[in-house]
């Protein structure tokens, strides 16, 4: 009876924008990696991400944005996710975000911004290697 | 054994981390977890357990979160698993039920969980009936369990829910025909979802016309009613329906029913410890390795090697007796 750890991922699109297509391509990317998509739709509020993530006890949460509200919508996800005690929750950025929102966006706790043009074994293999070692 | 205390702790006041790693405890390492399971036992039973089956595109995610909402009404507690299929090639799974229950998924009272199948057959996830037993002990009044959808295998479902609910939909080809084989018999209420669309009235006929066929020795005869759930309309019909069956079976068949579940249950417990324990056994001794190269070379085959591995055991089993 070995311990048979999944890697489970929550896929959400925060804020307005209506194209998800991006995110359906990441998720369909992370399944076929063996991993468990949580995919949540489109329009998701932060408290809605954030309780999807508790309940579903993730590894990681993939935020994919196009809107341009990242800077507000961001740090709002992970200090809600602090407030919940989250700590151990590896929250990743995606879409289109400008080069220099990153620093920032790195120092109130998302762990890496990936544009659109990352091929998805890269981002694959940077979930695989940062969840290992949190648990 | 802290950590399994402080879960339980947890769970039993209803904290959502808790049941939420408790279920992904149950998930990842039954054996472990079975401490867990074994100490939320004895707060189990309380909760109307729901099981919602019928075929992909039939409706079931919208239909349950329109459900939850007149649940929500009458101030019941609701938890949710939403099963889906892993892949048996990556094993990876696309969990896409939430998408449409959004509205619920920040109500403080609702707790859902999508579970992948993990290459379980029978349209449940082997750690789906103890997942409920998890939500069942944290308080909640109804626990709602949704089936992959595949169409015919979900028979599963029967032994962990009260009252199952079959949705079908107009307009999906011939599944009401290929879903009679299993599905007429597991059903104790049926649903013609999108019921805005053509020949809904002939889909309740078509069911109708197969329960009249079923034996007039059941006192339930499962209503068939009509849900158009995008449009929130027969949803509350449904509710109806199913506290009626809770009744019914209260009234009738509500101990016979939990005698059978207790029953069904241990000896599957006793199936899957047995088999883990042999199989354990023979792989580490390398008994099974030597016995697959014997099959390979055509020495043997695969059911005369498990006889002769059977015998040796089932010997030994009664000379322990």
């Amino acid at each position: 009876m070995s311990t048979k750890r999944k890697i489970r991922i929550v896929v959400a699109k925060p804020g307005l924008d209506s194209h998800d297509r991006g995110a359906k391509v990441i998720a369909r990317a992370f399944r076929d990696a063996g991993m468990e998509v949580i995919y949540t739709g489109l329009w998701q509020t932060p408290e809605q991400i954030v309780e999807t993530a508790l309940q579903e006890d993730v590894d990681v949460v993939a935020l994919s944005i196009l809107s341009g509200a990242h800077m507000t919508l961001f740090p709002k996800i992970t200090k809600l996710m602090k407030q919940k005690g989250l700590n151990d929750i590896l929250v990743l950025g995606g879409g289109v975000i400008p080069d220099e929102d990153i620093p920032a966006l790195k120092k109130i706790g998302i762990a890496e911004v990936f544009g659109p043009d990352t091929p998805t074994n890269t981002i694959i293999k940077f979930i695989k290697e940062n969840t290992q070692k949190t648990k | 054994m802290n950590q399994i205390k402080q879960l339980v702790n947890g769970v039993l006041k209803g904290n959502r981390r808790s049941i939420a790693k408790t279920i992904t405890l149950i998930e990842n390492n039954p054996h472990e977890a079975q401490k867990a399971v074994s100490k939320l036992y004895p707060h189990t039973g309380k909760a109307h357990i729901i099981g919602i089956t019928g075929p992909t595109g039939s409706g079931k995610s919208t239909l349950i979160e329109k459900l939850v909402k007149e649940l929500r009404k009458k101030r019941k507690r609701v938890g949710i698993i939403a099963v889906d299929p892993s892949s048996p090639f990556t094993g990876g799974a696309f969990l896409g039920d939430r998408i449409r229950m959004q509205k619920l998924s920040t109500d403080k009272e609702v707790f859902i969980r999508s579970m992948a199948t993990r290459n379980s057959p029978g349209g449940l996830a082997r750690a789906t009936r103890d997942a409920v037993k998890v939500l069942d002990a944290s308080g909640k009044d109804v626990v709602i369990v949704e089936t992959v959808g595949a169409g015919q295998s979900e028979v599963d479902i029967i032994k962990v829910a009260h009252t199952v609910v079959v949705v079908l939909a107009p307009g999906l080809g011939d599944d009401i025909q290929a879903i009679k084989a299993g599905m007429m018999e597991i059903g104790d209420i049926f649903v013609v979802n999108k019921a805005d669309r053509e020949n809904a009235d002939e889909a309740v006929i078509d069911i109708e016309t197969m329960l009249n066929m079923g034996s007039e020795k059941e006192k339930w005869r499962p209503p068939v009613i009509k849900t158009t759930a995008t449009k929130d309309e027969g949803t509350a019909m449904l509710l109806n329906r199913i506290n009626q069956h809770m009744k019914y079976l209260k009234k009738e068949v509500f101990d016979i029913q939990r005698r059978q579940k207790a029953e069904t249950e241990l000896i599957e417990a006793i199936k899957q410890k047995t088999t883990d324990s042999i199989i354990d056994e023979l792989r580490r001794k390398g008994e099974l390795e030597k016995l697959v190269q014997e099959i390979l070379a055509k020495k043997t085959d695969p059911y005369s090697a498990a006889d002769a591995l059977l015998k040796e055991r089932l010997k030994r089993f009664r000379t322990n007796g």
